[in-house]
């Protein structure tokens, strides 16, 4: 493949309510391989920014280690990025939130980065409510290594190399959900329409927002016999479709009576959810687990939007840090000075 | 029996059980001899437990104002039986033993060479008080009271200190100044009072501390100070033994002076982390963002944090790490103090890394240098790591007032905001454009469409461009080689003091010390007294590292370097070694690791023994310090 992106757009490309066009919120050509999940996850976070009117500069992106933490080279160009180390991207995103309460925070990690040597940084990044989007480019294996399995490869699910997993698969998006996660997703990669919404509904939410993503991997993972192929999962899949209209825009589409539920977010944006086969309730944490639990044990894979809180407080809120971001104050809002000084010594004495 | 004798000059040592109070009734002698104006060092020597387990507070009083341990015990006072054999075999010949005679002293403990003072501490609380947790924590005071007599505290300082203490709270007051004379008025009654070793407010104490105004605190509140005064404004830390204070402080000084008064909110944030891996990468990630940012840990966490802090040397991010060091390696000796984490700090993670490390001696220097580490680790755009260990973190020291010069501003170092980006031509996050190896950093969200770039642990080019070229990765590590040459002009120099003159020498080799931290005080006093011997030392106190030049000028000059430091390898002598050339010949090493601080004997007796001197020179030596 070339490595060259041309500089080329088509000169009458739509521009967002910033004046910008897609082409502004694209990064550097993937180098991952061809027909990887990973590389449908950064178009359609490209699409979710773009259609959402974000500013790109106001956007920063984290990640671990792995095939899925490169992918923040391959979006936003425009944006600052930190690639950290493995498993740790969560304590640097807890860092920089607190640091800058202004900025919209993405972070991309693998099953791996998040479900093996980040899972106890996971665990307590949902704990703390960071204000974040956390999207999990989920394919069961080491795609870096070459396709060992990973901890969320499903029981039974056999390897390249022929060997069936003997181990319980971690389900990540129900252990968000237990850990108290305010905004839960899990979608496919393979799927735009459902995951363009969900990424931008998350990104509108006012605190943690958790998308694990079914990603597959065409070179180590995508065979018969895996669960977490592009065939099996499309085979599998149990969609609850979404759209996602945000603060500024009216709401223009019509929806037939009781096909429906809207829920509104913090900033104002409307998510609609059309029903799925089954009864659904969004917010309603024990319902959620129940019916992600019953598809998984059906063989199923429920995604959509599977459980949304939207007024629970994020970290900032939480320790009632000060509304300006804490990098902007200066001298004379964080040094007491001479005086106080002084008088602290006169206690010493 | 020749009685030890002196004047404000002597080492009191208390033994106790832990989690009965005592550590706060020692706490007031100790500030009642600093309130009449007299040197003293306190240091509490304790176990890594909640309650019950043996634990002392040694209390040393010099008139010409040595803080370090001097080594020995004058006069033990007793009461934990748990360590009575051993407490009373620790004190000086001609020395002093106060105890608990409720019950009778067992025959064994009888030493011919030392005065015993009996008090029944335990008959008389349980006389007086009538509930179990009063009975023990007063007959903590009631021995302060004794002393007071023995010792010739004024009395008034004591019930003054009980005041401040106990502010509001007449009751409480009361008891305590009940207890404190009970306990004197059974000395005087008792015992000949005071005894030949004791206090005299202004006596024979050296010049400058009679006139100056210092203050008695401990290293980690003093370093919670300076980063309050420093500007930080985000600390992530997870609790460890002796570094929680540190934290503990800055939470307790930021509640107070940093709300904002318009809102009531917090011009900072505390996260307790869930280990020290989180810990600093919560403080890399707000360095990243712009926030002056911290963390306090101690060895094992240093360890944990290594793989981050190799990751912000690569991508060349400011952060902080205040290491209260202790007793290593893995759990070692929690609550005993070491400074052993010299070379794991100066070559910390994986790869080739070096750190820039600051070495505090004093709770003002604490304060100073905490200040400065936030300026230099923007300016330098690297972690910053400051050694303090248990002794100067955890007790309370004897130091010149803190200082604060409000024309202060904080060095950000290079840092392009909007305008500057507009400005600069052809930026790229990694050029060299000064050629002093610091480059131009940006802040996430700073301009629309200039100045973003990916940091990344990976190797790239001068633009932050992923590059896997051996010539792009060369060219950055080397530059980061220059950057830390850069940094020797900016890291606090080292200290050197005149020559003292000797007058009748016994060497005619010229020696030298060189120094750091908690083992300056015992060095000094090491260095005053070998002088009366007849060894002339030159002293060099280090003060950062990347080493300062004249380090290696100091060692060039003389025949012999003695390096005093507290642990078993000599990690400051091999990092002298590694980094300056110097054949290890030249360095002589002078330790002590055995979890107390280095004793000022310890260190003379170390260096006689190098000089190979008669072994009638040397000082007589407590067993636990030979």
């Amino acid at each position: 493949m070339s490595y060259l992106k041309p500089k080329f757009r088509h000169p009458n490309l739509p521009t967002n309510a910033l004046g910008y066009t897609v082409a502004d919120y694209e990064g550097s050509i993937s180098t991952l391989c061809a027909g990887c999940g990973h590389d449908s996850i950064s178009s359609a976070i490209i699409n979710a920014c773009f259609q959402s009117s974000l500013e790109p500069h106001k956007i920063a992106k984290l990640s671990g280690i792995g095939c899925s933490s490169k992918m923040p080279t391959y979006f936003l160009g425009k944006s600052h990025g930190f690639n950290s180390v493995h498993g740790r991207m969560p304590s640097v995103a807890t860092g920089a939130s607190l640091a800058n309460r202004g900025l919209t925070y993405i972070g991309i990690s693998g099953d791996g980065d998040t479900a093996s040597i980040g899972m106890g940084q996971f665990v307590h990044l949902i704990r703390r409510n960071v204000n974040m989007t956390y999207i999990v480019a989920n394919n069961g294996c080491y795609g870096l290594t070459k396709g060992q399995d990973s901890a969320t490869a499903d029981l039974g699910s056999v390897s390249k190399y022929g060997a069936v997993n003997p181990f319980d698969g971690i389900d990540l998006a129900s252990l968000a959900m237990l850990q108290g996660a305010g905004f839960v997703g899990r979608s496919f990669s393979g799927d735009k329409e459902q995951l363009e919404p969900l990424i931008r509904a998350a990104m509108s939410h006012q605190g943690f927002a958790f998308i694990d993503v079914v990603s597959p991997c065409v070179t180590f993972n995508n065979h018969q016999g895996s669960t977490k192929s592009y065939a099996e999962t499309r085979e599998n899949l149990d969609a609850m479709p979404l759209d996602f209209v945000p603060m500024r825009e009216e709401i223009t589409t019509q929806y037939d009576p009781g096909t429906t539920q809207g829920v509104t977010l913090h900033d104002g944006s409307v998510i609609h959810l059309h029903k799925a086969s089954h009864e659904y309730r969004t917010n309603d944490r024990t319902a959620a687990l129940n019916a992600v639990q019953m598809a998984t044990q059906e063989g199923r894979i429920l995604t959509g939007l599977l459980f949304l809180d939207p007024n629970s407080q994020n970290l900032n809120q939480n320790l009632n840090i000060a509304s300006k971001p804490l990098n902007e104050l200066g001298k004379n809002e964080l040094c007491p000075g001479s005086r106080v000084l002084n008088s602290i010594n006169e206690g010493l004495r | 029996m020749k009685q030890i004798a002196g004047i404000n000059d002597f080492v009191v040592k208390f033994a106790n059980v832990n989690g009965t109070g005592s550590a706060s009734a020692n706490h007031l002698f100790a500030k009642s001899i600093f309130r009449m104006g007299i040197p003293v060092s306190p240091r509490n020597i304790f176990p890594s437990n909640i309650q019950g387990l043996p634990t002392w507070y040694e209390v040393r009083v010099s008139s010409k104002g040595y803080l370090g341990r001097r080594g020995g015990v004058d006069l033990m006072v007793c009461v934990n039986p748990q360590s009575m054999e051993k407490d009373v075999a620790s004190v000086e010949p001609g020395g002093y033993f106060l105890f608990d005679n409720t019950k009778p002293l067992a025959p064994h403990l009888k030493r011919d060479d030392i005065t015993y003072f009996g008090v029944p501490l335990t008959q008389m609380c349980m006389r007086e008080y009538d509930t179990p947790r009063l009975q023990q924590l007063l007959k903590n005071v009631v021995y302060v009271g004794v002393l007071a007599a023995l010792l010739d505290i004024e009395f008034p300082i004591l019930k003054n200190l009980l005041n401040d203490q106990f502010k509001g709270k007449e009751k409480l007051i009361s008891s305590n100044v009940h207890a404190l004379e009970m306990g004197y008025q059974y000395a005087t009654e008792n015992f000949q009072c005071p005894l030949p070793i004791r206090l005299e407010s202004g006596g024979n104490v050296a010049p400058h501390i009679l006139e100056s105004e210092h203050i008695l605190m401990n290293g980690n509140t003093a370093v919670a100070l300076g980063a309050i005064y420093g500007g930080a404004t985000v600390a992530a830390w997870y609790p460890i033994t002796p570094s929680t204070s540190v934290v503990d402080a800055f939470a307790k000084y930021a509640e107070r002076m940093r709300i904002d008064p318009g809102t009531g909110k917090k011009n900072f944030a505390i996260v307790q982390a869930e280990d020290e891996l989180a810990a600093i990468g919560m403080v890399i990630g707000a360095g990243w963002n712009g926030a002056r940012a911290f963390t306090a840990t101690s060895g094992p966490g240093l360890s944990l944090m290594s793989e981050f802090l190799g990751l912000a040397y690569f991508a060349e991010l400011p952060a902080v790490l205040i290491d209260v060091q202790r007793s290593g390696p893995s759990t070692g000796m929690p609550t005993r103090s070491q400074q052993s984490d010299i070379l794991a700090a100066a070559y910390a993670s994986h790869g080739d890394t070096k750190h820039v490390l600051l070495f505090p001696a004093t709770p003002r220097e604490c304060f100073d240098m905490t200040v400065q580490a936030f300026d230099l680790a923007e300016q330098l755009q690297t972690p910053i790591i400051m050694m303090s260990d248990l002794d100067l973190g955890m007790n309370d020291w004897m130091s010149p007032p803190l200082e604060w010069d409000d024309d202060y501003q904080m060095q950000r170092g290079k840092v392009l905001d909007a305008d500057g980006l507009e400005e600069a031509k052809d930026w790229g996050r990694y050029v060299d454009v000064d050629g002093d190896g610091i480059c131009y950093r940006t802040l996430p969200g700073a301009h629309p469409d200039r100045g973003s770039y990916f940091t990344r642990g990976s190797s790239k080019n001068e633009r932050a461009i992923y590059s896997e070229s051996g010539d792009d990765y060369v060219q950055n590590v080397d530059r980061l080689v220059r950057k830390f040459e850069t940094a020797k002009s900016y890291v606090p120099a080292p200290k050197t003091h005149p020559p003292i003159k000797v007058k009748k020498p016994k060497t005619k080799l010229n020696l030298g010390a060189v120094f750091f931290g908690t083992s300056a005080s015992p060095a000094y006093e090491a260095v005053e007294t070998l002088a009366e011997m007849g060894y002339g030392i030159d002293t060099m106190r280090i003060r950062a590292f990347p080493f300062h030049e004249s380090l290696d000028q100091f060692i060039a000059d003389h025949d012999r370097v003695f390096v005093i430091e507290q642990n078993r390898d000599g990690q400051m002598r091999q990092l002298i070694m590694n980094e300056c050339q110097i054949a290890p010949s030249q360095l002589t090493s002078v330790l002590n690791y055995s979890g107390t601080p280095i004793t000022a004997r310890s260190i003379v007796r170390q260096i006689l023994e190098a000089l190979e001197a008669k072994s009638a020179d040397v000082v007589s030596l407590h067993p636990e310090t030979a």
